[in-house]
């Protein structure tokens, strides 16, 4: 082996290396709610669990009864959040403790399903709502793979499926009206508006009652934050919030990608070294092959 | 010098060749129907279980034990280890077949695949940060490369078969190819170690749902070892069958050295993987007593259990063939526990694979092995027998164990 070879594969070896390790990469930033970011504010403490919203978010979003829940058929009640239902209220009791809780996408500041997506058919687009585009979907369910909060439904029932979930009623907010689901509450459980507003608003409530709550607001930074903020009376694991992270989900992904991926500059380096390898020992091709087997061992 | 590879000719149409033949059209009707009732109602997978044994398997692990042709074109290519020539082809061809499967069940598993052509056409959409987008577009890519990488094996046959247009096309194609194939032999080794690193990154966007045994910023690295261990050991599963099959003597020496060299890649794979777990301090979680620690175990000393036996003083082909198969059995292990047994989207949340399911995945690999069998026989793609057996094998041995097995 002469030097040229050695020092080929060397840069080989350098290369490959640049591409799969996870080097001291920059940590990748962390984001925040884009400057006119909406969301909503739900207030365990408030709601009766009457599931107006339930039934306003269907008629807003033209989805199907989903009879199967309960009452032989007869009602449209949903258990949970799927494929035609994109608002839930379910209710956490355990002895004398319980509460409602309301299930909806929980538009992340630093979505997983918008970091999974291939061609961007989830965004967060106006108002930082995470909405989807069926034009390029092609029905993989990453989206549902990367989703904490297991939100992204599928329609495995149709055969042109969709992926079904809350985009906070943005047909409504281009009319100028709010998301079904607060308009309808009857006790403000629910509240719209701008994100900043809404974070206010849940620390005033956490201050001026201190004794009501939890003290926290889930999704200031849970996952990265959330532009949907809960204030509850029971701690947050009882309602399904499984995770207390703060690491936004796509941030260890995408801080190894970057690292191997940036500007291309790794891979374009590994093929022309590895063309430049293979170039020579085609040049040379022969002269190995007829070595006698013995010199293997 | 090199035996030419040669077509291994014989009748096709034989009994077990049948039996394989009806399994594959039974997975191909199971194809048929899951495009006629939906995705519900022939599998088993659920908002919480989206992606299944079709994911987790065909492609996740059915990949790596495809990397054969990635593992050999490093050795042969890169390191020029010419004598490994001879089992280059049938590695490929098995690459081809296992790369093109995986293939094929994406476009089964996924919903809308009427609009898959627009991943690689829509590159004004691509989300960069999207680690499946880029396994995609190199999965999709390396379909071709492989295919390519296999043509002389094809055009070899056709230029030699009289004055028909097949003939003529295949002689006025074949200096392009031989021209152009370094290039393509480069990308037949970028691809994978692109891809199969980038399918570890692709799991960790799961995050908190991924137990932490399996989650590490180092899963790309472990990924890539993986693969191409279980590429040097699939080459030698894949060699000791075929030649068993059709009556060949074992090229022992040659896949004694690969199973070696894939030995000391899981060796590699085991103590990186503990060292980071050690670094993660999550070290306590391999010894809770739980099926996740079981497992983490049991792909660990399948990987390592055939390390002895790699390094025995006789080539005894039997103990080649059971070191080989335990790799890889821990390499797949590991690779089907991190897409499926280590995700958990949560409680109330089940996925076990529908029979559709079970039987769309045998009947594919039953059209692998049917298509390769095809192939083998009517194409240059086996080495040719030498003609005289290398002394080094213990023939007795290896038939006493061929009968026994």
């Amino acid at each position: 082996m002469d030097t040229d070879r050695r020092s080929l594969l060397k840069g080989l070896a350098a290369s490959a290396a640049l591409t799969v390790i996870p080097t001291e990469a920059e940590a990748r930033e962390r984001r925040t709610a884009p400057k006119n970011a909406v969301g909503l504010l739900y207030d365990t403490t408030r709601c009766i669990g009457c599931k107006a919203c339930v039934v306003a978010c269907k008629e807003a979003n033209g989805l199907p009864p989903d009879t199967t829940g309960y009452g032989d058929g007869l009602y449209d009640a949903p258990q949970a959040l799927n494929a035609s239902t994109k608002n839930i209220i379910q209710l956490y009791e355990e002895g004398n403790e319980h509460s409602y809780v309301k299930k909806q996408c929980m538009h992340c500041i630093d979505p997983g399903c918008v970091g999974a997506c291939m061609l961007g058919a989830l965004q967060k687009r106006e108002y930082g709502i995470v909405t989807w585009d069926p034009d390029l979907c092609i029905g993989c369910r990453y989206c549902q793979m990367a989703c904490p909060f297991n939100v992204p439904k599928f329609e495995w029932s149709k055969l042109n499926p969709k992926i079904v979930k809350c985009e906070l009623c943005n047909h409504r907010l281009a009319e100028g009206k709010e998301p079904a689901c607060s308009e309808v509450c009857p006790r403000k459980a629910v509240i719209f508006g701008e994100y900043h507003e809404l974070l206010a608003e849940a620390h005033r409530r956490l201050a001026e009652h201190p004794d009501l709550y939890v003290p926290k607001v889930y999704g200031e930074h849970d996952l990265g934050g959330t532009q949907v903020l809960y204030l509850s009376h029971v701690p947050f694991e009882k309602l399904g919030f499984r995770f207390g992270t703060d690491q936004p989900v796509p941030e260890t992904q995408q801080t190894v990608t970057h690292a191997v991926y940036k500007g291309f500059a790794a891979p374009l380096a590994l093929y022309a070294v590895l063309g430049a390898v293979m170039f020579r020992n085609r040049k040379r091709e022969g002269s190995e092959d007829a070595e006698p087997p013995e010199d293997n061992n | 010098m090199q035996p030419q590879a040669q077509p291994i000719g014989g009748t096709l149409l034989n009994r077990p060749y049948k039996i394989i033949l009806a399994l594959a059209t039974l997975g191909i009707a199971l194809i048929v129907w899951r495009f006629a009732a939906g995705l519900g109602a022939t599998t088993a997978l659920s908002d919480g279980y989206p992606w299944g044994l079709w994911i987790a398997f065909d492609v996740v692990t059915g990949t790596a034990l495809a990397c054969g042709g990635y593992a050999m074109a490093i050795l042969v290519y890169v390191f020029n280890k010419g004598r490994y020539h001879p089992l280059v082809r049938p590695a490929v061809l098995t690459s081809a077949l296992g790369y093109s499967i995986a293939g094929l069940s994406v476009v089964i598993d996924v919903g809308r695949p009427w609009y898959i052509w627009r991943v690689p056409l829509y590159f004004w959409h691509w989300n960069l940060n999207s680690a499946l987008l880029e396994v995609a577009l190199c999965i999709m890519s390396y379909v071709f490369v492989l295919w390519i990488e296999l043509s002389p094996a094809f055009l070899e046959r056709w230029s030699a078969a009289g004055e028909g247009w097949l003939a003529r096309t295949a002689r006025k194609i074949s200096p392009w190819i031989d021209k152009s194939l370094v290039w393509i032999l480069a990308l037949g080794v970028l691809l994978p170690t692109m891809h199969q690193s980038s399918l570890g990154s692709l799991i960790v966007l799961t995050g908190p749902k991924l137990n932490l045994l399996w989650n590490t910023a180092f899963l790309p690295l472990l990924f890539l070892i993986s693969c191409l261990a279980m590429g040097y050991a699939a080459v030698v599963l894949e060699s000791a069958l075929s030649n068993t099959a059709f009556g060949r003597p074992m090229e022992t020496r040659l896949l004694a050295k690969l199973e070696q060299v894939a030995a000391w890649g899981m060796l590699a794979f085991v103590l990186l993987r503990l060292a980071d777990l050690a670094w993660r301090g999550q070290l306590a979680l391999a010894l809770r007593a739980d099926h996740y620690a079981v497992l983490f175990w049991l792909e660990n000393l399948l990987m390592l259990s055939p390390f002895w036996a790699a390094f025995g003083r006789r080539e005894n082909p039997g103990r080649l063939f059971r070191g080989a198969m335990f790799l890889v059995l821990g390499g797949a292990l590991f690779r089907f526990d991190t897409y499926l047994v280590a995700f958990n989207p949560g409680p109330g949340w089940h996925y076990f694979p529908s029979v559709q399911e079970i039987f769309v995945t045998l009947g594919l690999i039953a059209l692998e092995i049917a298509i390769y069998i095809a192939l083998v026989r009517r194409f240059p793609i086996l080495g040719a027998l030498p003609t005289r057996p290398p002394v080094e094998v213990d023939h007795q041995e290896e038939r006493k164990w061929l009968n026994a097995s």
